[in-house]
């Protein structure tokens, strides 16, 4: 199947900084493709490089297997980490705006509805929740009926509640056959929206695949987490890779028994001890030796 | 492209007429100062006479150099140089000045319905010594007074289109680019032609608005007449006020920080404020100060709708006022269009 989108050796440099650093990756159509990586990892400025606000340093970007057009603009809904919107509007009128900056439209009562926008439509966009907010600003990703939408870290700052909610509505709109590039850092939306995730530090792509074969590849063994006061004593009981994410240390071992053992043995205050199956977090600290949320 | 601009259009207007506090002292704020420069200037506080003098001062006529020179000695009398002696004659005819003086030719005009008229001549006459030996000859002018307020009300409604294209459009630009919503727009079909067209259409509709409230209100509370054109006038205004917006567009075209652009606009609306002749006339300033406020389209806007309100002038009157708008609309739109960026450079 042609990629919907080719993004070849890609590199952006900013004044003492390699933004993006030869970035390279192609995306199928209808599938939800993750960029995941730290604060700083690079993603935001590949991803706007992409939708054409950044010019790169040097690469090629290919979408449907061409150079993109002035239709890329009409065929691709965007929604910004962070933007404000045209102010003293409703939510209806902010749509009814962006919807007629295009030729392409989507119908608006499948986006009010699709977006749960009904009981907002006639509020000041200034007035509404950071919630309500982020759906308004994916309904207006929606407005022109795109083919690929990109979302970069939809759900930043938003309480778990309204995290989960617009969860929802991504699977809906990835459910109705469009490709959805999506920019987060948090695991557990990656791991419930994405087919296919790329892991970012540094401007580089580290390894992308899919979660399951992503977790396959590096998430064999155990991890074991221990809040400790002495993790000097911890980390000298054990051989296996340790992570020392706040007050927390992060084993990793592929010897669960003999690693515990270790542990008693080196006298270790073992009360506080959580034993789970690796995830994406765990995937991505083996990969770059250092947290995603830092 | 036109569904583009009119939605732009119909969205700036909404952010215009919603804001109350921007939309209200748009309007409130030229009453406030008509009214109160009104309530100062009825208490006739202003003693001093003004002459206007014509001609080469160096070459008095003999007859009358110790009648001129007396005339110039004397205390609370402000002479200032005239064009010629139309011009003269037409402040004279308005009160603008109480006499109008040719000591070269020696010969002087009085307004026979000012009463300040009346009693410069007879500070003149009183300068002469030796009324047997000949002396000025002269003239009378027609016309009716054009009151301070009358004179005032053009450079205000100047001044308010000033602020609301200056601020309106530049420090609004800005801003939405420092919050982020050009970028949002950037990424739509939207060009940035149809984004600027949008913008200059509607602070235009906002001026034309705001300017026609104030006019009809002031005219109302003072009777004060136009007695040229109403068309011309409304050319006038909107190159003006189109001179005005593209102005700011080129304040607006590239900085996201409001701080720059408030500064900006304030080191721009403050000289052409002062030196547009909106609240004092530049007849006794130096040349080089002339010349500057020559630059400023403000100082264009306000000559040519008190030529026209005033004096009843033509469109062809104001010819240098309108060509002078339209090279500057041209130029600054040029330079707004070539400079503008919808986001701050990488």
């Amino acid at each position: 199947m042609t990629p919907i989108l080719e993004v070849s050796d890609l590199k952006k440099t900013f004044p003492g900084v390699k933004a993006v650093d030869g970035v390279s990756f192609s995306i199928e159509p209808g599938i939800c493709f993750g960029l995941l990586g730290p604060n700083g990892a690079g993603k935001t400025t590949t991803i706007e490089i992409i939708e054409g606000i950044l010019k790169p340093d040097s690469g090629i970007i290919l979408y449907r297997n061409e150079k993109r057009g002035k239709t890329f603009k009409e065929e691709v809904g965007i929604q910004f980490q962070n933007t404000e919107l045209p102010q003293y509007l409703t939510v209806f009128e902010t749509l009814k705006t962006f919807r007629t900056l295009y030729t392409r439209k989507a119908n608006l009562d499948w986006i009010v509805d699709v977006c749960h926008l009904t009981e907002i439509l006639n509020r000041d966009n200034r007035k509404i929740s950071g919630g309500q907010k982020q759906r308004l600003l994916l309904a207006i990703a929606l407005t022109n009926d795109p083919e690929l939408i990109i979302l970069d870290e939809p759900t930043t700052g938003l309480d778990p509640q309204a995290r989960r909610h617009l969860w929802d509505i991504v699977k809906g709109i990835k459910e109705s056959g469009r490709t959805i590039i999506l920019t987060t850092h948090y695991m557990e939306e990656a791991e419930i929206l994405c087919d296919n995730i790329a892991i970012m530090d540094y401007g580089k792509i580290i390894d992308k695949d899919s979660p399951e074969n992503l977790l396959l590849k590096y998430g064999d063994g155990a991890t074991i987490s221990i809040k400790s006061e002495t993790p000097e004593k911890i980390i000298n009981a054990v051989s296996c890779d340790v992570y020392k994410i706040e007050d927390t240390i992060e084993i990793h071992t592929n010897s669960l028994n003999e690693c515990i053992q270790n542990l008693a043995h080196a006298g270790a205050d073992l009360s506080n001890m959580t034993v789970r199956t690796p995830n994406l977090e765990d995937v991505f600290l083996k990969l770059t030796g250092h947290t995603l949320r830092a | 492209m036109f569904k583009r601009i009119w939605i732009i259009f119909l969205s700036r207007n909404r952010e215009f007429y919603r804001d109350r506090s921007g939309f209200g002292w748009n309007i409130i704020f030229p009453f406030f100062i008509i009214i109160g420069f009104s309530l100062i200037f009825n208490q006739n506080q202003r003693t001093e006479y003004k002459i206007g003098v014509v001609g080469d001062e160096n070459k008095i006529k003999k007859e009358i150099t110790l009648q001129y020179n007396n005339f110039r000695e004397s205390k609370f009398i402000e002479f200032l140089p005239m064009e010629n002696i139309e011009s003269g004659k037409q402040k004279l005819g308005h009160h603008r000045i109480d006499l109008l003086i040719d000591p070269e030719h020696g010969v002087y005009w009085k307004s026979e319905s000012s009463p300040k008229s009346y009693h410069a001549e007879k500070i003149l006459q009183a300068g002469n010594y030796r009324p047997d030996k000949e002396s000025f000859i002269a003239g009378t002018v027609e016309g009716r007074e054009i009151p301070y307020i009358e004179w005032l009300f053009p450079g205000i409604l100047g001044m308010n289109m000033m602020f609301s294209a200056l601020f309106g459009v530049g420090y609004a630009v800005v801003r939405d680019r420092r919050h982020g919503v050009l970028k949002r727009l950037s990424v739509t079909p939207l060009a940035p032609f149809e984004f600027l067209t949008a913008h200059i259409m509607s602070r235009m509709f906002a001026l034309f608005i705001t300017t026609s409230i104030v006019y009809a209100g002031c005219s109302l509370l003072y009777n004060f007449e136009n007695r040229g054109s109403y068309l011309s006038l409304i050319l006038i205004f909107s190159l003006g006020g189109f001179s005005m917006i593209s102005l700011a567009l080129i304040i607006a075209s590239r900085s996201s920080s409001e701080e720059f652009a408030g500064g900006a606009l304030n080191l721009l609306s403050w000289p052409m404020m002062l030196l547009s002749e909106v609240w004092f006339s530049l007849e006794g300033a130096r040349p080089w100060v002339k010349n500057v406020a020559r630059l400023f389209p403000l100082t264009h806007l306000t000559e040519g709708v008190r030529k026209i309100m005033n004096d009843g002038a033509s469109l062809y009157d104001i010819r240098y006022n309108v060509i002078a708008l339209t090279v500057m609309s041209v130029l600054f739109l040029a330079a707004g269009s070539i400079l503008f960026r919808w986001r701050k450079a990488d």
